[in-house]
Order: C-alpha cells, then structure tokens, then sequence
C-alpha cells in the first residue's frame, strides 16, 4: 500500500520548482532519502533540489535515513537566514 | 513568560519590551534586528523574508526556553517576522530581563545567534540595481551530512 507525504518547498526551492507543496505516494519502509531520488528522478525542475538536502520531518529537523510513514510532512530546508 | 512568535504581522517593540521585566530585575535588554541599506558594498532597497511559520514558531520558542535556562528567569520574549520589508522596518525583536546585566547580554546574544543557526526562515535581498537573490544561509544542525553542508550551502547563491 502506497504511503502519501506532504512534501513542502521554501525560498529558493520554491522558486525554482514553482510550487511550494506537493503530496508524493513512497513505498512501504521508504525513507527520506528515497522521497529525494522520486523527486529528482522526475527531472526538470525537480532535478534542482539537492542530492542531499537538510530537511524536516513533521516539524523537527531530520537526517535523510529517517522513515516516513502515511501523512509525515517532509519541508526541504534550504540554508536558513533568519535574524 | 517565555514568548516567542513568528508571524508577518509588523513587530511593535514596546509590546515586545512589555513582556518582560519585574521588580526583581535590575537589567532589562531590548534587541532589534532591523532591514539595512546594503549588503556588503551593494545598495538594497528592500527585504523579503520567507517563513516556514509552524515549525519556525515552535523552535523560536525552544531557543526563548534554553536562553530563559542561561538566564536564570523565564523573561524571554522574541518575535521574528516575515513578508515584505521597507528598510527601517524591523524583522525580529529580543527582549530579556534579568536581575544582572550579564546574563541578560549573554541571552539575547544566545537568542540571535541561534535564531541565525538554526530557525527556518529565509531572505531575499532586493537591490537597488533591480536583482532580488537569496541571502546565502547556513545548513541547520541535525540536518544533512557535514561533509555535504559545503555543497548544500551553495545552494543560497542561485
């Protein structure tokens, strides 16, 4: 059964994507970095977002072996600049 | 009590200010990060600040708790806005109240400079030639490998 997640874009990924949100179907078990290779297999423009991007998972900052499962919101974090 | 908010509202210092402060404090500290003119020698005339709001309000606060832990008091209040921004305007606001001046510097340094590691929000600079690109940032601890921080880092300077 194909697992749903709420994938988010900010600043310069959106830009670049025009989007900013997207619902992407994964594999059982599929981990962050599998979500990446689905995305950047899709070629342009998903092929701009890093091979290895910073990320969050449900709201905390996560590695790209961390497991998703049905209805994990994952945002791609481009370096942040706050303040 | 420890406030901290992320919102695209315009900030009102006093408010921010009003926040903190009590009879038993003898050191009260307001700091404000506020849009400039330039960045580096290029002339800029405007700001725009990206948020990923939900998750920006809850690790604001997590930093206003650890800064509040340093402290010694729970008289932390921080506001960060997003949006458009005119220069002049400011984007985020500390306040800290503490019975000593030390500590209260300490943590609002602790605060804005955190806040510059690790919250997630975003600028773009508008400049004054007409170009608006993103400020080039830093990867957030807990994120992607080190040894690809260098690599992901570039990213900014699209």
């Amino acid at each position: 059964m194909p697992v749903p997640v709420r994938t988010l874009f900010f600043a310069a990924h959106r830009d670049r994507l025009g989007l900013s949100e997207l619902t992407v179907e994964l594999a059982q078990g599929a981990t962050v970095a599998d979500l990446v290779a689905e995305l950047r297999g899709r070629g342009s423009p998903f092929d701009t977002l890093p091979e290895q991007p910073a990320v969050a998972v449900n709201r905390t900052y996560a590695m790209l072996n961390e497991p998703l499962g049905a209805g994990d919101e994952v945002a791609f974090i481009p370096p942040v600049a706050g303040g | 009590m420890t406030f901290a908010r992320v919102a695209p509202e315009a900030i009102d210092p006093a408010e921010v200010l009003a926040r903190v402060g009590s009879f038993r404090d003898g050191a009260t500290l307001l700091f404000l990060g506020v849009v400039r003119d330039h960045a580096d020698e290029r002339p800029v005339s405007g700001m725009r600040y990206d948020a990923y709001q939900e998750m920006a309000g809850e690790v604001l606060m997590t930093i206003a708790e650890e800064a509040a832990e340093r402290l010694g008091t729970d008289r932390v209040a921080v506001v960060h806005r997003f949006g458009e921004l005119a220069l002049g305007e400011v984007s985020v606001a500390i306040a800290v109240s503490s019975p000593h001046r030390a500590e209260a510097y300490e943590a609002s340094r602790y605060v804005i400079e955190e806040v510059k590691e690790r919250l997630p929000v975003w600028k773009k600079e508008h400049y004054v030639d007409g170009v608006s690109e993103w400020v080039e940032g830093t990867v957030p601890p807990g994120t992607a490998p080190a040894a690809e921080g260098a690599a992901v880092g570039k990213e900014g300077d699209a």
